[in-house]
């Protein structure tokens, strides 16, 4: 957990980004290659984008390069500026003084994750590039998924090791553009040398990190819709939603959501409409089944209002839900001449799937 | 003899890359001593990927003769005489010219397979038969070039090939993917922002499943899907195999034996996503319907918001999991 903390980003500091941003100064762009594992290849697409916009008369420049014995990797490479790293007590830096005097449109970063030594500007890379980026340089990078912060207990489970050094995934979700290098795991585990990752170790690294690529890219949707004033869901993940009462036997349904939200890699959500006069019984089951909803992973919201059906739908629809899972109507409770709330909740859900369950006389 | 090696480079729209990377992948494998050819190759006018087949044999395209005029379409027969060790079929989705043996061209590519010849091939996301709603409801085209959902499955290897919207359309711009006057049009239709970073997410997902699916167990859901003669039966048998894909488990789906003569286009739908349809008899639809879900062991019974009997059914039901469908409807956005 003590690195947890350490790798946080700095909230501030995004937020001065941010600002940054909206003031609109041209501030440089970033675009960032995601590699799943070494050897992928994420240095050597990076080296031909710049390769490629050189030759559309672009001024680019290596602000920090990796060596890394590969031939073809180091031709690409000697055909770019690179401006030499800085010594800093026993180790070296990306040159950030040298690179803004040399003021080029777009500049090359490799190893995006790199810790710099002690006595530098900054104690990281990533750091290093939002200063060229707020002095307008275009940045062009490349990192791979073990070193996103967010991603490392996952990794960890997957490989039993943990990098020590790792860039806030904030700090990728900022980049304008994410491009995920995908080869297939046993070409990978083919050109790496002896004592590297499994191909099953591979494949599921790179199911991961095409995932975190899915979330980065619907992300940029959403701000992209939001800011265009597109109110319609578009986004293709899973948002689940679980309508639970004081009588409803929530577990099932709970762990049904979970098993559905883990399976189609979503993200689930809970809400339960106030009522008031509950009997003390029904208030313990309702606590204990929203705790456990917490457990669960799922976000949970106390919503407020005196139609709950309607209050769940606009709170679904504002959400962007896709799949409601609610109890089917115990039949006692209501009267045939009346439509019962399911009934309701079923003809205004257009959108959205309704996944009715079945439900136990208590609990 | 061994079946052959489908290896599927998946992408997200024109102009991604995809050809570029499958002749790549064929030339590396020329340089690594393997017998490759091209199957079938549609140059688009795409320098680049051209000048890559230089030095790749091309096996000749075979020309079909249909009421009066002259089509061209890979010659199949032609590529399983010459068996190479591995052939590039270009545009897995595409439909074959009038007067082919064969509908489509991801049969000749089972067909090459089944010769012992591993493929190489291209696809785009939107021509996945179960997404076909989803692909309609982000862009609002309907693609009527589908391939089964179970092909991609049969693939051993899919791989995403990424570039961002942004870089598309920038190839866009530079006439590199479509001549200027196709381009502006593209641009103004199917290749907006919001419409590329959809797909890209979907492509992206659906490259992370296909890693997922084989390595995972069986799961333990039995689906069924209700089918009633109404168009929105087909978003429901999309809906329900997708489910059933993810969750790894065994999807069927039955409809009233007095709808059968209506039921054709939806059972070809079903067909085409390997969901076997059975007809029952049915005096009274939703309690029939209820019964032979509970004899099946369903734990998941799907039903269309349109079915007529759906509050009946779902007051037959209450004993199992129902899910209503939705219906997604595209609101016009500018």
């Amino acid at each position: 957990m003590a690195s947890k903390e350490f790798c946080r980003p700095d909230p501030d500091q995004l937020l001065r980004r941010i600002q940054t941003e909206e003031s609109g100064a041209a501030r440089g762009r970033l675009k960032i290659f995601l590699g799943y594992a070494p050897r992928v290849g994420k240095s050597m697409r990076m080296f031909e984008e710049g390769l490629r916009r050189m030759q559309r008369g672009q001024d680019v420049v290596a602000g920090a390069i990796q060596l890394s014995g590969s031939r073809e990797l180091e031709d690409v490479m000697h055909k770019i500026e690179c401006v030499p790293p800085l010594r800093v007590g026993d180790g070296e830096s990306m040159d950030v003084d040298a690179i803004l005097g040399r003021a080029p449109q777009v500049c090359l970063i490799d190893e995006l994750a790199r810790e710099n030594p002690a006595g530098s500007r900054h104690a990281n890379r990533w750091q290093d590039v939002e200063e060229l980026r707020a002095a307008g340089v275009n940045v062009v990078g490349a990192i791979n998924l073990q070193y996103v912060c967010e991603q490392q207990d996952a990794v960890e489970r997957i490989t039993g090791k943990r990098a020590a050094n790792s860039v806030p995934a904030a700090f990728v979700k900022s980049a304008d553009e994410l491009v995920m290098v995908d080869v297939p795991a046993d070409e990978v585990s083919r050109h790496s040398q002896r004592g590297s990752l499994q191909p099953e170790q591979l494949s599921q690294l790179r199911e991961l990190a095409l995932l975190f690529a899915a979330e980065v890219v619907e992300e940029q949707l959403q701000r992209y819709m939001e800011e265009h004033g597109i109110r319609q869901s578009w986004g293709t993940q899973e948002r689940i939603l679980v309508c639970i009462t004081p009588r409803s036997s929530a577990r099932a349904m709970l762990d049904s959501a979970a098993r559905a939200t883990q399976r189609f890699h979503g993200q689930m959500f809970v809400v339960y409409v106030k009522q008031p006069d509950l009997l003390r019984e029904q208030e313990e089951t309702l606590e204990a089944n929203l705790r456990y909803a917490r457990q669960l992973g799922a976000e949970v919201r106390l919503l407020e209002g005196a139609d709950p059906i309607a209050t769940i739908l606009a709170f679904a629809r504002e959400e962007r839900m896709t799949q409601l899972f609610i109890g089917h109507t115990q039949r006692a409770k209501w009267k045939f001449w009346t439509p019962a709330p399911v009934d309701r909740l079923i003809a205004a859900a257009e959108g959205m799937d309704v996944r009715l369950f079945p439900q136990t006389a208590a609990t | 003899m061994s079946k052959g090696k489908l290896k599927v480079f998946l992408g997200y729209a024109a102009g991604v890359g995809k050809t570029y990377r499958m002749l790549l992948e064929a030339r590396q494998l020329l340089d690594q001593g393997r017998d490759v050819v091209i199957g079938y190759f549609e140059p688009h006018g795409r320098r680049d990927t051209i000048a890559l087949t230089a030095g790749l044999e091309t096996v000749p395209r075979k020309v079909y003769e249909h009421r009066g005029s002259v089509f061209e379409d890979m010659d199949t027969e032609a590529v399983i005489a010459r068996h190479p060790e591995v052939a590039a079929v270009d545009e897995f989705a595409h439909t074959n010219v009038p007067g082919s043996p064969r509908l489509k061209r991801w049969q000749d590519v089972m067909l090459l397979l089944q010769a012992g010849i591993d493929v190489l091939t291209s696809l785009n996301i939107q021509h996945m038969e179960s997404l076909n709603d989803q692909v309609w409801h982000v862009t609002g085209i309907r693609v009527r070039e589908t391939v089964p959902d179970w092909i991609l499955q049969e693939a051993s290897e899919v791989v995403m090939v990424d570039v961002t919207p942004r870089a598309l359309l920038h190839r866009l711009e530079r006439g590199v993917v479509y001549a200027p006057e196709k381009a502006r049009q593209a641009m103004d239709n199917f290749f907006t922002e919001a419409n590329l970073s959809a797909l890209r997410e979907l492509a992206l997902r659906q490259t992370a499943h296909q890693i997922e699916e084989k390595r995972d167990a069986a799961g333990r859901d039995r689906i069924l899907l209700w089918l009633t003669p109404h168009p929105a039966a087909a978003m429901l048998i999309r809906r329900g195999r997708r489910v059933a894909d993810y969750l790894n488990s065994p999807c069927t789906a039955v409809f009233a034996q007095r709808d059968e003569a209506a039921m054709e286009p939806w059972l070809n739908v079903c067909r085409n996503l390997r969901i076997d349809a059975k007809a029952i008899p049915c005096g009274d639809p939703a309690r029939d319907v209820a019964d032979y879900a509970r004899a099946q062991g369903v734990t998941q019974l799907f039903v269309s918001r349109n079915t007529p009997e759906l509050a009946r059914l779902v007051s037959m039901a209450r004993d199992m999991q129902v899910i209503i469908v939705a219906e997604r409807v595209r609101t016009n956005t500018a």
